[in-house]
């Protein structure tokens, strides 16, 4: 990644404009790594009993309109299979289990903090970070233009936004409580108020590791797959399930990173603005060409 | 004779008539909805939502907005760098309705950005985004707008040198001269950045492969979206040059349409064998016959808007009538690429969780209508003023 920043510092001073120019502005989105080091949080849907308290902690340490504790004891919301919105970061979903009336299976759904997140790729002017502490993809209203490009782009359809806010709508999303994990050092408010700890917090290798050892200790209890582990390059919220995810709320993915199929393109064009200014070569020498062939042809 | 059509000339038509009564009552009432989406939010006026994102005026006033104009830098190349000066009765009205059809697009994109007053953040250093598709779009788009406007400025000079005070005349004959010199920086420039930005419009949505209908989702969409615009160019050209003719009762150059309309097959022709070829090659035929809508639109924007489009001009007897040229044009305009862009941004977008299919709001249609009526009126305006259409004085005389 340092070689890649340098070459295309250098294209830049050929352009003469590199002063002008942010220094990362170019760095890929989907630059090889593992995000070991970032935070992650590893869901145990086997474990999960769908109190819905972490519905509760996230609206209010978000600050966002809420309801009472008790209010989120209605189940009735399962009915249907939720999804997130402008004031709701994470809800969770029930899933029944197949031959077994009596049990059920549920899902927590929030941003899954991709480790080369596809709206941080596609925003066209870096309101969308991934924080590379903590692995959080953040956002900056001050500088988002509301162009909702984001929104086209996550694969998991998460970013959700203010379409009644006439002068500054937001986009709206969990940032992963990025101000308890750096200013007060602690963990995001759904995990802090998780009952029966389905939501483990932690360095993401340590949770894959973990993840690993409760499937291998517990086989009958868990498929042999960490869903987030490969999933997309990967995602700082992982999860441990009975069954596979996509017949529980999430969807089925390759492992390739989302940018990496539109970044390719992106720096091939503008790595030392080559292919433009051979075009413009081109079109020059074209000109310059049919001009003389066709004053000639007027003095014949 | 032929001479005489070399010249451009302000069009002497009177501006109020009925047809522009009707425009001016379309585009108040689109900006009327316009208004209200700026006071009470996207929410009150569009039917866009969390599912879907981008709407109509992204899929038609901004894409295919963008894709329209492209007659801007086609007949740029063609005349300017390919040097087949017989076009020129073309350029100058082609050059228009690209400049006023980008401004349109900007316009059109205020209406649908959040944050509208922000619009001008990707301009800032400290804010480029250099992996982003959109961030590519949106400089290019800015440079292409401003290049539009410098080439437009000689044909201002050659309204006003000689009918203006004394100082702004020194000023138009000054920016004049030095615009002769270093015109063809940029006309270069112009086709460059079209380049750019036509192919980015289709690298945009290739960050969506997951919800992507599969007969657009394509790698190549970039190529597609260039090649089409391109070849969409000389249509669009076609297509002013007729209503224009018929709305300002002028003659038609008959022998110069017919040679324009020549072309066109051609290009359309290596489109259509790209996109056929796209689809061989990843085998995503059989999404033609699995019975979706999706399928349904892909066949028509194959069928009517490429296919018909190419049989006909390929054929003499069409291209030696001016209403069937006209027909052809229109084909391809509004099923070969428009109804292309609409499929890629609407149709084919496919999200995950769905709950119902996005179908525009009425506001969302009106104010979208009111746009190209105002493009038209300006249009009309800016032929008024200034010499853009060919003169026909000889000819009435």
């Amino acid at each position: 990644m340092g070689l890649d920043r340098r070459d295309f510092m250098k294209s830049l001073v050929c352009a003469g404009a590199s002063s002008l120019f942010a220094q990362n502005a170019f760095s890929s989105t989907a630059e090889a790594n593992n995000f070991l080091d970032t935070f992650g949080v590893l869901v145990d849907t086997t474990v999960c009993i769908g109190c819905r308290k972490c519905e509760w902690a996230c609206k209010q340490v978000n600050h966002l309109p809420n309801k009472s504790l008790e209010a989120y004891q209605d189940t009735s919301v399962f009915e249907t299979h939720r999804r997130p919105d402008e004031a709701t970061y994470t809800v969770v979903n029930k899933f029944d289990v197949p031959g077994e009336e009596q049990r059920a299976e549920y899902t927590k759904v929030q941003c899954m903090h991709c480790n080369h997140a596809a709206c941080v790729s596609a925003c066209i002017v870096g309101a969308l970070k991934k924080d590379k502490q903590t692995g959080a993809v953040r956002y900056d209203s001050w500088k988002c233009i509301g162009c909702r490009y984001c929104m086209a782009a996550c694969p998991f359809q998460i970013p959700a936004y203010e379409y009644h806010n006439a002068l500054t709508p937001k986009i709206q999303k969990c940032g992963f409580c990025f101000d308890r994990l750096v200013t007060e050092n602690t963990v995001p408010g759904c995990v802090e108020i998780c009952p029966v700890e389905a939501l483990k917090f932690g360095k993401r290798g340590d949770l894959i590791e973990l993840a690993h050892a409760n499937i291998a200790s517990n086989p009958e209890r868990y498929i042999d797959h960490v869903y987030g582990e490969h999933e997309l390059g990967g995602t700082s919220w992982m999860y441990l399930s009975s069954r596979p995810m996509e017949e529980m709320g999430l969807l089925k993915f390759g492992t390739k990173p989302i940018p990496s199929y539109t970044e390719p393109l992106q720096h091939a064009i503008f790595k030392k603005f080559v292919p433009p200014v051979s075009l413009f070569a081109f079109l020059g020498g074209i000109m310059w060409l049919f001009r003389n062939s066709e004053s000639a042809n007027e003095n014949e | 004779m032929s001479h005489s059509l070399e010249l451009s000339a302000p069009i002497e038509n009177k501006y109020l008539t009925t047809g522009v009564k009707i425009l001016i009552a379309i585009f108040g009432v689109g900006m009327a909805f316009g208004l209200y989406r700026f006071l009470f939010g996207l929410g009150s006026v569009t039917h866009l939502n969390h599912q879907y994102p981008l709407g109509l005026w992204i899929g038609v006033d901004v894409a295919s907005g963008v894709a329209l104009a492209a007659g801007g830098f086609t007949s740029a190349a063609l005349i300017h760098i390919f040097y087949k000066e017989d076009y020129h009765i073309f350029g100058r009205p082609a050059h228009l309705t690209a400049m006023l059809g980008y401004t349109f697009v900007v316009i059109g994109l205020l209406f649908d950005l959040g944050r509208w007053y922000n619009v001008w953040h990707p301009a800032i250093p400290t804010m480029w985004q250099g992996n982003s598709v959109l961030f590519e779009v949106g400089i290019c788009v800015m440079i292409y707008l401003t290049v539009l406007y410098i080439e437009f400025l000689p044909i201002v000079a050659e309204r006003f040198i000689g009918h203006s005070p004394k100082w702004i005349d020194g000023i138009l004959r000054f920016l004049d001269r030095i615009l002769g010199k270093i015109m063809w920086v940029f006309i270069i420039l112009g086709v460059v950045l079209s380049c750019l930005h036509q192919s980015s419009l289709g690298n945009l949505l290739v960050i969506a492969p997951y919800k992507m209908h599969p007969l657009w989702y394509t790698p190549v969409l970039p190529m597609l979206f260039l090649m089409s615009a391109i070849a969409v160019g000389f249509p669009m050209v076609l297509f002013e040059y007729y209503l224009a003719a018929k709305s300002f009762n002028h003659p038609i150059d008959m022998q110069k349409m017919g040679k324009l309309a020549r072309l066109v097959p051609v290009f359309v022709g290596l489109y259509f064998l790209m996109k056929i070829g796209d689809l061989t090659i990843r085998g995503a035929w059989g999404n033609l016959f699995d019975g979706s809508y999706q399928s349904i639109w892909f066949a028509v924007e194959l069928i009517i808007g490429i296919i018909l489009p190419i049989v006909l001009l390929l054929n003499q007897k069409v291209r030696n009538n001016p209403t069937l040229i006209f027909i052809a044009s229109t084909l391809y305009i509004i099923f070969g690429v428009l109804l292309n862009r609409i499929n890629v941004f609407l149709i084919a977008y496919r999200p995950p969780y769905k709950t119902h299919i996005y179908f525009p709001s009425i506001g969302e249609i009106l104010v979208t209508c009111g746009l190209i009526a105002g493009l038209i009126l300006v249009y009309r305006a800016f032929v008024t003023i200034f010499p853009v259409l060919p003169a026909h004085k000889n000819e009435h005389a």
